[in-house]
């Protein structure tokens, strides 16, 4: 087996991967890094991202307006060191990527612009058009071809995470194109893989965001936290999940249901003004507006489409001008896969799997509780989302602690030794053994698409919107079935080079474990918090019981076991989460509240 | 794009896929699966029900299914394409014949080998060189829309190749430099903030650079993003000429 020896291994390549791969050189220009990517960076998830980038910038806006968006959003599950840290440096890693090139929209006076996004009190959403992820992403691959001690390794799949003495040691990459395995030796581990929306069915994600890294520190004894938050965006494509960004309702967007009529004033996020109201109507919070389509549906008032029901995003209004300077690509998706003109007409959407609030559970240095290990963006579980990410803010994410992340991984591996090669070499060689068994399997009867296609149904049944604990127990025990039932899967591919279908079976196993983590912890939280919404008597949020981080850790073949653990809270107590007019009143309710405390 | 009852109405279409596996000594061949289709299908969709239920071995790169990640460039009826954005209903009544990228070396079925794209790629300084550096903490540079407007459109490069697989003189010459990366090296060159254009020029008057092009501009044709290399190319050929006029001029260098 081909063995390299790197100071640090960032798995994954998107913004956040490659965002802390920039600062490891920057930090300590003799580190070497290794960036391995089971694709090439630009194609990572990244680009898909559309509407935009948090940071303050108006002289209206502050960081604590930034920081109570976050927290009261999501649903005070946020850990406020984090938050704050998080707040105080979005705007600067901003201004890093337009120095590097990224090409902001701007005003007339040639200063970045910026727009709203839903539950955001002023304006702080930095934005390329309505492409976003793709300019930041391309942004940071193409400043990374700066520093010569970033070695790529594109399209190398890594199978394991490899850790000796209780310390992360290296990694094992498969190159795709020739299925030959890589013992990569590290002494820092970061893991910037992203999310796992692909283990529902209707989703917004590339085929590539199975869950890899998440599972791979989980295998390993990270408890996995928080990973019943499943972010539910409301305006998708029926049927692909394909993304109309929030931007579209920053911008002035409309949501009908069938009768033309506004319904989300009917849930608490009213008035229904004719201007766009921040952190009203339809610039509420992305979890509250995918709970009100399920109530819309269920009443009959949605409109039928060969792929299920759906709602009108009516953009009509923008004008034609707008439309095509502010949001293009939007404009793109809708004519191509829809045949819609929104300058002429409704787009018909529906809510769709986006994001996976939890992950592997890092402190502010993004530092894992596995030593040696750092994770960072969707992946991580940085405690900035809580059980309901704010919009614009994992993009910012990816740059505030894929720095960190760079830099802290840096750190670590010039205080640290090497592992011992000839152990390291010896996991290795079980890990390649463990790897290769599917495609040496000579005996099953399952085929991988079945049994993710069921996984998928299974999730969206048991872990949608609106839970149930029957449906969440069903599904729990769907998993268990079908965690077997991969074991049995038989490959047509036997080929080393470019086998997609092998790689898709050790993709599945990524995703079964995290599916069955999300799904567990689920069915333990006995309330209702953000993007967690249960029907069965566990309606309300409960401080008393459930202000706590959910922690599934791994147990193999066996169920995960789900412990807890605390929500750091600094200034914020938790109060009542409302929008529209109530938000409002709620606010200055609390105003009040504190200027008599500070009176008293 | 359909009314409903097209979207849900399933018809069948034949398509035809290039296989070939290096490791197998075998040369390439066509071959054929007739399947389901409604009229909101993609030939990635396509593709991806062969994978799913017929051939598990059909390789292909794919990912975003949004016509922005750049991953499933491939020949459509001998036209550069990303399937996810093109339909199975625009070939009707078939055969849809899929091909790996041209002027590439193929790696499996539709898959191609990319090293030379990117290792023209790190040649171009495809990153920000800026005129008057100064400290994150002093801001952003500023930019009007208007200075945004010369180089945006260049930016919109998704690096799906297409571009290369539609380029006659590419495929007679793997020096040249290409359509799409001439388009990314100007997005730098026309950007306002930026100050490596000499630099950058250097490679553009050099024999891989733009005068390699024949200016057939079937390039820009097949681009899906409108980043119209041909016109990045033509304005670099202008440029580069005024440079190597300019060389006359008393007072320069």
């Amino acid at each position: 087996m081909e063995t390299f020896n790197f100071d640090i291994a960032i798995v994954g390549g998107g913004g956040a991967g490659l965002r802390a791969a920039i600062a490891a050189t920057e930090c300590d220009p003799a580190a070497t890094i290794a960036l391995v990517s089971k694709v090439y960076p630009m194609r990572s998830h990244t680009v898909a991202a559309e509407g935009g980038s948090a940071g303050v910038v108006r002289s209206d806006d502050s960081l604590e307006h930034h920081f109570h968006d976050t927290v009261a959003g999501g649903d005070w599950l946020c850990d406020q060191d984090a938050v704050d840290y998080f707040v105080a440096h979005c705007t600067e890693e901003m201004t890093q990527l337009e120095h590097w090139g990224c090409p902001w929209s701007r005003k007339a006076d040639g200063h970045v612009n910026v727009r709203a996004f839903g539950g955001m009190k002023i304006e702080r959403t930095w934005f390329a058009a309505d492409r976003t992820g793709f300019h930041m992403l391309h942004t940071l691959f193409q400043t990374s071809m700066k520093y010569p001690a970033i070695k790529r390794f594109d399209e190398h799949f890594v199978c394991d995470l490899l850790v000796q003495e209780g310390r992360a040691a290296g990694i094992l990459a498969i190159e795709i194109a020739t299925g030959e395995f890589k013992l990569i030796r590290a002494k820092s581990v970061i893991i910037a893989t992203g999310g796992a929306g692909r283990v529902f069915r209707q989703n917004t994600n590339g085929g590539i965001v199975t869950g890899d890294g998440m599972a791979l520190a989980y295998r390993q004894g990270v408890a996995l936290r928080d990973m019943e938050f499943v972010q539910y965006h409301p305006t998708c494509m029926p049927g692909t999940g394909l993304l109309f960004t929030e931007a579209c309702r920053g911008e002035g967007g409309l949501l009908l249901n069938k009768d033309g009529y506004r319904y989300l004033q009917d849930y608490g996020l009213g008035p229904p003004d004719p201007w766009p109201r921040k952190k009203a109507m339809e610039l509420g919070p992305r979890d509250r507006l995918s709970q009100a389509f399920w109530h819309e549906e269920r009443k009959g008032r949605t409109i039928e489409t060969p792929h299920g029901s759906a709602v009108h995003l009516d953009l009509r209004h923008l004008g034609e001008a707008k439309l095509r300077e502010r949001l293009p690509q939007i404009c793109e998706l809708a004519e191509e896969f829809l045949g819609v003109d929104p300058a002429k007409a409704p787009i018909p959407v529906r809510p769709a799997v986006h994001y996976t609030m939890g992950g592997i559970p890092t402190d502010v240095l993004t530092a894992a509780p596995l030593p040696g290990l750092f994770a960072v963006g969707e992946c991580a579980s940085s405690g900035i989302h809580g059980a309901n990410r704010l919009g614009s803010n994992s993009l910012a994410e990816l740059c505030v602690f894929g720095k960190v992340a760079g830099e802290q991984a840096a750190k670590h591996a010039r205080e640290t030794p090497g592992a011992d090669p000839a152990m390291l070499k010896l996991q290795a060689d079980a890990a390649r053994a463990r790897a290769r068994e599917p495609l040496e399997r000579t005996k099953g009867e399952e085929r991988v698409a079945t049994v993710r296609d069921e996984m998928a149904r299974s999730m969206e049944s048991g872990c949608g919107i609106y839970r149930l604990g029957d449906e969440m127990r069903e599904t729990c025990e769907t998993l268990a079935r079908l965690r077997e039932r991969h074991g049995r899967i038989l490959l047509g591919d036997r080929a080393e080079g470019w086998n997609t279908e092998w790689l898709s079976v050790l993709e599945l196993g990524f995703q079964l474990d995290v599916a069955r983590a999300m799904a567990h912890s689920a069915l333990e939280r006995r309330e209702s918090r953000g993007a967690h919404q249960r029907l069965d008597g566990f309606t309300e949020r409960d401080d008393a019981a459930f202000l706590k981080h959910s922690l599934a850790i791994y147990r193999g073949d066996e169920a995960p076991s789900i412990g807890y653990g605390d929500v750091v809270i600094t200034h914020s107590r938790p109060g009542t989460r409302a929008y529209g007019a109530a938000g409002e009143a709620a606010d200055a309710a609390e105003r009040e509240h504190a200027i008599e405390e500070s009176d008293a | 794009m359909p009314d409903g009852t097209a979207a849900t109405r399933t018809r069948t279409i034949e398509m035809q896929v290039m296989r070939y596996n290096p490791a197998t000594g075998n040369a390439p061949y066509m071959q054929s699966w007739t399947i389901p289709f409604t009229d909101d299908m993609s030939v990635l969709q396509g593709l991806q029900y062969i994978k799913d239920n017929l051939d598990g071995s059909l390789t292909y790169r794919w990912s975003c299914r949004m016509a922005i990640c750049g991953s499933c460039g491939m020949m459509i009826g001998g036209v550069p394409h990303l399937a996810c954005e093109t339909f199975l209903r625009n070939f009707l009544p078939g055969p849809v014949r899929v091909e790996p990228l041209e002027h590439f070396p193929i790696e499996r079925d539709l898959v191609v080998d990319a090293t030379d794209f990117f290792t023209k790629f790190e040649r171009i300084t495809p990153w920000l060189v800026p005129k008057d550096p100064k400290p994150v903490s002093e801001g952003e540079y500023l930019q009007t829309p208007a200075q945004l407007e010369e180089y945006e459109q260049f930016s919109h490069c998704i690096n799906c190749m297409l571009c290369y697989a539609a380029c006659p003189q590419y495929g007679l010459n793997k020096d040249f430099l290409g359509p799409g990366l001439t388009a990314l090296l100007h997005r730098y060159n026309a950007d306002s903030r930026d100050n490596a254009k000499a630099e950058r020029m250097e490679l553009v008057h050099s024999e891989e650079g733009v005068w390699s092009c024949t200016a057939v501009g079937y390039c820009s044709e097949v681009c899906p993003k409108q980043v119209d290399p041909a016109n990045a190319v033509n304005r670099n050929k202008t440029q580069s000429a005024i440079d190597w006029f300019a060389r006359f001029l008393p007072g320069r260098k």
